[in-house]
């Protein structure tokens, strides 16, 4: 790895957010966007390259999120593109810091890489979000329905489904 | 009929009864439920139980964790539709004659749950003898359906017709 990054904290902006503006840079071809507002920070990537993003955030000594609290799953609805995006809740209990990172997907390409291998949390939150929007994950270990019977028909919390299902 | 009062005046101490009354009488005496509380009505359910509204005076306030040892089932709550094939495999557990009581709105009609998760009316899935309304249905509620339950059982009939006109 390359020489430690050093983070300013912009401590009285952002109190519980990483500043992670340093590492725009570095990771120039997967960081889209850095959205700071509502004293929230999010990290608006994309799919090529996250997962070194990812683990870059989780080893990396000043930043060192290793905990993944949530992913979330976004539909826009069928006329938005890119229609979906996953949002992955990153928090560090050595530094007592969060960051949001989000992916945006398109429709017809709706999966992204699992991050099972660096959060085991991922496994049943990487289930959920696949059972309710139908987003794959990549080279996860046990891509099952978790919420819904196995042979549950459409995933519900898409905006073009029936409130009472198929 | 004039025999049970000759039977009474010789021998005091015997009595005299049909046998559906008795069976009927020793059945719906001790209707132990099945444990199946699946959300808020639980609560009332084993509020049912506490020595303020105390089940145990109609008989009812045996839970049991077994559906072997079990009479009624208490649907209290609504059932997924992932929980519907664990119930009716507890219901068919169950040893017959067996009831099945759908406590609350929820269980009964979906309720407020009008949605692609939940089962729109257990009886949907199990067959049911008495709806309890209410969201969740106070524990009188509940013994007000006990004791239906208890009229439903006395009208029955141990032996099914076919044996009847055998004998």
């Amino acid at each position: 790895m390359a020489e430690p990054i050093e983070l300013t904290r912009s401590v009285k902006k952002f109190p519980r957010y990483a500043d992670v503006s340093r590492i725009r840079t570095r990771f120039a071809e997967t960081i889209q966007e850095i959205i700071e507002a509502a004293g929230e920070v999010t990290l608006i990537a994309r799919r090529e390259g996250l997962e070194r993003l990812m683990a870059f955030l989780r080893d990396e000594p000043a930043l060192r999120f290793n905990y993944l609290s949530d992913i979330g799953g976004v539909d826009l609805g069928e006329f938005a593109f890119p229609r979906f995006a996953v949002a992955y809740h990153l928090y560090s209990l050595e530094h007592n810091h969060r960051l949001r990172v989000k992916v945006f997907l398109a429709e017809d390409d709706a999966h992204l890489p699992t991050m099972f291998k660096f959060w085991k949390s991922a496994n049943w939150l990487e289930r959920e979000v696949y059972d309710m929007f139908g987003i794959r994950f990549d080279n996860h270990p046990d891509l099952r329905r978790i919420l819904m019977p196995a042979d549950y028909d459409g995933y519900p919390l898409r905006k073009d489904f029936p409130i009472k299902g198929y | 009929m004039g025999i049970e009062t000759k039977i009474g005046e010789i021998l005091p101490e015997i009595l005299t009864t049909r046998l559906d009354q008795i069976v009927n009488w020793a059945r719906k005496s001790s209707i132990w439920p099945a444990t199946f509380g699946l959300a808020c009505c639980a609560i009332e359910m084993m509020a049912m139980t506490d020595p303020r509204n105390d089940i145990a005076r109609f008989g009812a306030e045996v839970f049991r964790a077994s559906p072997r040892q079990a009479d009624v089932m208490i649907v209290a709550g609504r059932v997924s539709i992932k929980m519907a094939p664990v119930l009716r495999r507890i219901y068919d557990q169950m040893p017959e004659p067996k009831w099945v009581i759908s406590m609350g709105v929820c269980a009964s009609a979906g309720g407020v749950f009008n949605n692609y998760a939940i089962v729109q009316g257990v009886d949907k899935v199990v067959p049911v003898d008495v709806f309890v309304p209410g969201c969740p249905p106070r524990p009188e509620g509940l013994i007000w359906a006990i004791m239906k339950l208890q009229e439903k059982i006395e009208r029955e009939k141990v032996f099914n017709e076919k044996i009847e006109k055998v004998a």
